[in-house]
């Protein structure tokens, strides 16, 4: 009953403009995993995409084999990304910097090899996947979990254990002797980007309907990565603000035809150039809520600082 | 019974014996200074007490217990922390957060708890670390400048922080490498100040200072380090006068009042 209801909702928005947003909604769950691993934590991944792959199959499948209710679906393909993420970062977290990237990249590449040779995925054909067994349509469910997952990341990134990352980033050596299991906690970080990069994954799965391994590879990884960028590395409200433009820039341009990821990647230069911290970098959303308010912001002692104003180059 | 005991401790780097075969004893409530010429290996020391480096050979303990080969997050949690000589404050944070991630040793919570961030108990830990480190701060006279981003402050005023993120990490051995460098002489009244202050909270102290001053005024007893062996140990005044320490140190050409 509220099923139908919804689904009349949904049915009022134009189909193209409701592929956007729908679109921007999976964009925005995947840029804030990767935001917390590289923007947060400081670890370089190039392989973001490959934990999508994963979340994608798991949930195609499940729907396609056992067609079990689409929740139970949806957490299982978070779980078993995430449990891909712990698999590779015990090993390669120990790495830093340009070899960790470069390892990420690899894990991505040879997981596509290999999903593109399962039956199961029905190789290089693809997986054609039905309509999830859920009476909330599809749209309503994406943004619930973008909701969710930006609830999430706010109380991480407000904790003893968003610190813990931060430091990290700042500071591997000193974060150790202050008594935090650098190896744990990049670990974690990890998983949760993959648990995220599942879920977008299963919804991405089911609202395209048609998956194939070569969706998720490295340009794919790369576009998640600048929308990160591009938002300002560490910042919430720029990975969501990053992951709306540049899903949106491209439909938007489409009038420039086929000059149109020409421009698209001078933009691009453009704004990296004029603001290399990010779109909102070093900007406090909270603050500029209180002044345009026009309310004196409380000062942000007693809690933790305000992990919004951050932002800053990938080192 | 020592707070700290290292036996016949080692360690190489390729050929180079940077630490031999010392033998070195914090004990409970001191301050003992660890001097020498440069590349003597006294922050080589502080890195295997600290877990940072292994050592080749000996033993480390702690309370009794030995921590040769605990990992260095692990040691900082039984109660041992420190601070760098090259700094190594957490640059693009706060100075509050600075202090409050040194607090980590004081909670608990971790992904879970950061989930349930809005329960009251996970609220009463964050704001019984946020007091913890405005206490550390307020000790080291930074609490005007909680907001502040470390890299902006002073040189002095980092090497404070980073006396608080270590003081925040509420240890029973706190190590200080070479805590005055860099300060003026009011700068370093009041680090001396600072030091006895927290040696009185009951916290033993090992430290590592060049300016000679600063450390005969200070220390309970020091211990002279060169070429990674120990060559004396004793009292302020009985060092001081120690022909092989005044060797060591006129025979490189380094200048001191010893
Ligand atoms: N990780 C390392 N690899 C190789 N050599 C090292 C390493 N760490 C220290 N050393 C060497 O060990 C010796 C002792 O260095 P250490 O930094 O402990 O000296 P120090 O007594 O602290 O000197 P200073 O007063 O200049 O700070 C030096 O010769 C140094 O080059
Ligand atoms: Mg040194």
């Amino acid at each position: 009953m509220i099923g139908e209801y919804l689904e009349n909702l949904v049915n009022l928005v134009d189909a193209y403009y409701l592929q956007i947003f729908v679109n921007i909604g999976i964009a925005i769950i995947l840029a804030l995993g990767l935001n917390l691993v590289t923007g947060v934590t400081g670890q370089l991944s190039l392989g973001h995409a490959a934990f999508m792959s994963i979340g994608a199959f798991t949930g195609g499948i499940l729907t396609i084999k056992l067609g079990m209710p689409f929740s139970v679906n949806l957490i299982s393909s978070g779980l078993m990304a995430a449990f891909f993420g712990v698999l590779i970062g015990f090993p390669i977290l120990r790495l830093s910097g340009d070899y960790l990237a470069i390892a990420t990249l690899g894990f991505a590449e040879i997981l596509k090899v290999i999903l593109l040779n399962l039956d199961i995925t029905n190789r290089a054909l693809g997986l054609s996947v039905p309509l999830p067994n859920t009476p909330i349509p599809l749209p309503i469910y994406v943004w619930l979990t973008v909701l969710l997952v930006i609830a999430a990341m706010i109380l991480i990134q407000n904790s003893r254990f968003g610190r813990a990352l931060r430091a990290i980033r700042e500071d591997e050596i000193a974060a150790e002797t202050m008594g935090i299991n650098t190896t744990l906690y990049k670990i974690q970080a990890f998983a949760i980007g993959a648990f995220t990069a599942g879920l977008g994954g299963c919804l991405y799965a089911h609202f395209i309907a048609y998956i194939n391994p070569s969706d998720f590879g490295f340009s794919k990884s790369v576009d998640i990565l600048n929308m990160v960028v591009l938002g300002g590395l560490g910042s919430i409200p720029g990975s969501v603000l990053g992951a709306s433009l540049l899903t949106a820039a491209p439909e938007f341009l489409r009038f420039m035809e086929r000059y149109r990821m020409l421009v698209y990647g001078a933009l691009l230069v453009f704004l990296m150039i004029f603001r290399p911290n990010g779109l909102l970098g070093g900007v406090s959303v909270r603050q500029l809520v209180c002044k345009a308010l026009g309310i004196k912001p409380r000062p942000r002692q007693s809690l933790s600082t305000d992990s919004n104003m951050e932002g800053r180059r990938v080192k | 019974m020592p707070l700290l005991t290292m036996e016949r401790v080692s360690v190489r780097f390729g050929g180079l014996v940077a630490v031999n075969q010392l033998d070195l004893e914090v004990r409970q409530g001191e301050i003992l200074a660890l001097i020498g010429p440069n590349g003597a290996g006294k922050s080589t020391v502080f890195n295997l007490i600290t877990g940072i480096y292994r050592p080749t050979e000996g033993t480390i303990r702690f309370r009794e217990e030995m921590i040769n080969d605990k990992q260095p997050h692990d040691i900082a949690m039984r109660g041992i922390s420190r601070t760098f000589q090259t700094i190594h404050l957490f640059n693009e944070l706060s100075v509050f957060e600075n202090v409050l991630i040194g607090a980590h040793t004081q909670g608990k919570s971790g992904l879970f708890g950061a989930l349930g961030g809005f329960l009251p108990a996970k609220r009463r830990e964050e704001r019984s670390l946020a007091s913890l480190a405005r206490e550390c701060l307020e000790l080291v006279q930074l609490d005007s400048k909680t907001e502040e981003l470390a890299k902006n402050l002073s040189y002095g005023e980092q090497r404070r922080l980073e006396i608080a993120r270590a003081l925040a990490v509420k240890p029973s051995l706190l190590l200080l490498d070479e805590p005055a460098a860099g300060m003026n002489p009011q700068e370093k009244k009041e680090l001396m100040e600072l030091i006895r202050q927290i040696q009185a909270s009951g916290i033993s102290i090992l430290m590592v200072e060049h300016d000679m001053k600063f450390v005969m005024g200070l220390s309970d007893r020091i211990v002279v380090l060169d070429y990674g062996a120990k060559i004396a140990e004793g009292l302020p005044e009985e060092v001081r006068f120690n022909p092989a320490v005044i060797e060591a140190y006129l025979g490189k050409g380094v200048s001191g009042q010893c």
